[in-house]
């Protein structure tokens, strides 16, 4: 069996599991490559019918514009049930406060807005598109990973995952976060991708945009970012490397328009997939404090 | 490209993240802005060499100590081979990391400080390959530089360890010894000079070269864990048993026995995420189709007609216990066994084992980390192997009632 293969095969027996153990499961779906390859996965996992839980926006109002289309093409060609949770709503509704100054970003008020959601929706079980690869406070996430009633992630509280079990038994209120794609690696998604065919949103590939430097990094210029008037712009070929919010994703100076090409980069790239997310550098620990308190 | 996992097992100190920060960075897993992360607070503590520890240990108390708490996964690939390293702490206290770390490696490496040799915590990590059943066990005899690379430290250690594989390692196990030093990457990934006199590979190479294995077990058995019924008129008769074969095999045609309800019936279509297929084999996913319109639900097993199996309603078994709360005679448990629960009563605890002594000793309860045989009584009966000759149908976990925490793990003795 390829490692592809193998890798298929864990992920479709985990969501099967979520299916089997949950009354009300739901797919956390960004509109990301990983989230992407997720839903191929569950729609495998059930064919030939349809998936049995709904996909989940959390939606930062600060998206790509090209994300929201393919989200919403791909939901109307597979009669798919979507939940759009709106930080915008939490911030007009007084729920959370939006950061100040220039490096202000949506990135942490999303918490807010996850954890009303699931409990709106009563949703048990929320799968997500999250890899062990992607950053050191992952590696060390469960395949089923328990929150409290907060939507705490208490490290120390982890399940022991032995062989091949998943136990999914919970409390009236606790809700189970589930990584079916946790031991993929960024490359293994997409050499999927290509070998599947699933279409991804466009800014993955090179295309020509303004971008502006800050911190070493070439951000793209769009209505949710202040530019300052010293910060250095140009206007040329970059794609994404992940698809967060305009406002803390930073481009990659790229040519790369076809697969095979962003392989290429990929595979001899120098810097680590999440070096562009600029949420994971403010500080040490920023990932795991904000998996603490309910993050992804 | 093969896929192979691999646990770590080491004491604390024994320089066990350094060794992974070591393959992460000589393998090229390691990318530059992390490798000048690493570089930059090594300078910043004002260490004269890179602490490749900090590729690896990812939480903040971790940091904060030093120390590894939880099992960690890692990645990093040689041209040959893909390697998940499941890494977990050696202290006492987390005697049930390494059992979870360790329950899906293929190998284990076994850290041992040069200056200290073989020491209690060793025999215990040795003990849970053995229990494990792990096929490869590679010693690695680190932090050489030390003692001045010198042979005879090592000849000494490897005589020790020697005797311990003679007296309670498994027969069918292939044992490995090397000499190394994770800091400064001697016999890591390549051979050292400084460390001419041992003649076999760097453990790279070792990692490599092991041997892969399937399960064997012929008995076909497989679990339902999720009925497709497609609500569409093209479907309309669609019944389908999606599952995982959790050993032997499945071709269509087959004879089969669905249980609890003991019907028989044969294997009209196998299907694979809506493509048929022949035949699936132990591990694979597939979606079953019967000949019979049979009603069976999650958590049934399908069996093949030639599977010789066990059914019975009472086990022994060695256990792992991974919870405060002890495993006590007369406690109910929910017992999981692949994807299938059904409620257990412990009818006795019958002795504990001294991991440390490797001895065995009379008890009534086993603790948090303890490991030791109890017997267990079942509200339905269960299809059983001894996890010796079959390891998944011969493991378990056991589920907490009240707090729904997995409790402990068990493998069937062999009867």
């Amino acid at each position: 069996m390829t490692i592809l293969k193998q890798l298929e095969e864990e992920s479709i027996y985990i969501i099967r599991e979520v299916a089997g153990q949950f009354n009300n499961p739901c797919l956390l779906f960004s509109g990301g490559k990983d989230s992407i390859t997720l839903l191929h996965l569950a729609q495998k996992a059930f064919a030939p019918a349809s998936i049995p839980f709904p996909l989940v926006h959390i939606d930062t109002g600060h998206n790509f514009p090209e994300t929201i289309a393919l989200r919403d093409k791909l939901v109307a060609k597979h009669g798919l049930r979507l939940i759009v949770g709106s930080v915008q709503n939490d911030i007009d509704a007084g729920n959370v406060v939006e950061e100040k100054g220039r490096h202000a970003s949506r990135n942490s008020l999303q918490t807010t807005t996850l954890l009303n959601t699931i409990e709106e929706n009563k949703f048990d079980a929320c799968m997500g598109g999250a890899r062990r690869d992607e950053e050191k406070a992952r590696a060390k996430e469960r395949v089923f990973s328990v929150r409290d009633d907060f939507g705490q992630w208490n490290e120390k509280l982890q399940r022991p995952e032995l062989f091949d079990m998943l136990n999914g038994l919970i409390h009236n209120g606790e809700n189970v976060r589930v990584f079916p794609i946790s031991n993929w690696t960024e490359l293994d998604v997409w050499y999927y991708i290509r070998q599947e065919n699933l279409e991804i949103p466009s800014i993955y590939y090179a295309h020509k945009r303004e971008i502006f430097k800050r911190d070493n990094q070439w951000m793209p210029v769009s209505d949710y970012v202040k530019v300052a008037e010293k910060d250095e712009r140009k206007h040329t070929s970059v794609r994404f490397r992940t698809v967060g919010d305009m406002s803390c994703t930073a481009a990659v100076l790229s040519e790369a328009t076809e697969l095979d090409n962003i392989i290429a980069e990929i595979g001899g790239s120098n810097f680590s997939e999440r070096g562009a997310r600029m949420d994971d550098k403010r500080s040490e620990g920023a990932m795991e404090e904000r998996k603490k308190v309910g993050y992804f | 490209m093969e896929l192979i996992k691999i646990a770590t097992a080491g004491s604390v100190d024994d320089g066990k993240s350094t060794l992974i920060g070591r393959l992460l960075y000589e393998t090229g897993a390691l990318k530059s802005d992390q490798v000048q992360h690493i570089e930059d607070k090594s300078a910043a503590r004002g260490f004269e060499y890179l602490d490749l520890s900090l590729a690896t240990d990812g939480l903040l108390t971790e940091r904060e100590q030093g120390i590894t708490i939880d099992v960690s996964h890692i990645f990093f690939s040689t041209p040959k081979r893909r390697f998940i390293i499941a890494d977990s702490p050696g202290h006492v206290e987390y005697t049930r990391n390494m059992v979870t770390g360790s329950s899906t490696a293929q190998a284990s490496i076994i850290l041992i400080d040069a200056r200290k040799g073989m020491i209690e915590q060793t025999k215990r990590h040795f003990f849970i390959t053995q229990l494990l059943g792990i096929k490869h066990i590679i010693f690695a005899i680190n932090k050489m530089d030390l003692v001045d690379y010198k042979q005879k430290v090592y000849e000494e250690i490897k005589a020790t360890l020697s005797d311990l594989v003679d007296k309670h390692g498994n027969k069918d196990v292939s044992y490995h010894y090397i000499p190394l030093s994770a800091l400064y990457n001697d016999n890591v990934v390549n051979h050292s000079k400084k460390l001419a006199w041992y003649e076999g590979a760097a453990l790279l190479d070792l990692m490599d070269a092991i041997p892969l294995e399937n399960n064997k077990a012929n008995d076909g058995v497989f679990q339902i864990q999720y009925v497709i019924r497609p609500k569409q008129e093209a479907f309309h008769d669609y019944r389908g048993f999606a599952g995982n074969v959790r050993t032997g095999g499945f071709s269509v045609g087959d004879a089969i026995s669905i249980h609890p309800s003991g019907r028989k019936t044969l294997i009209k279509k196998i299907e694979k995420y809506g493509i048929a297929v022949d035949r699936v084999s132990a591990g694979e996913n597939a979606t079953l189709l019967l000949m019979d319109e049979i009603d069976a639900s999650r958590g049934d097993s399908i069996l093949n007609k030639r599977a010789n199996i066990n059914k019975g309603k009472s086990i022994s078994a060695t256990f792992c216990w991974m919870q405060d709360n002890p495993l006590t005679p007369g406690n109910k448990y929910w017992l999981q066994q692949g994807v299938q629960r059904s409620l257990v009563k412990v009818q006795s605890v019958r002795s504990k084992i001294d991991l440390e002594a490797l001895e065995q000793s009379q008890t009534n309860q086993l603790g948090l980390n303890d490991i030791g045989i109890a017997a267990l009584a079942l509200a339905q009966p269960l299809f059983t192997k001894p996890y010796k000759e079959n390891p998944s149908l011969g493991s378990f976990i056991l589920i907490d009632t009240q707090t729904f925490n997995t409790a402990g793990v068990g493998f069937i003795e062999t009867t």
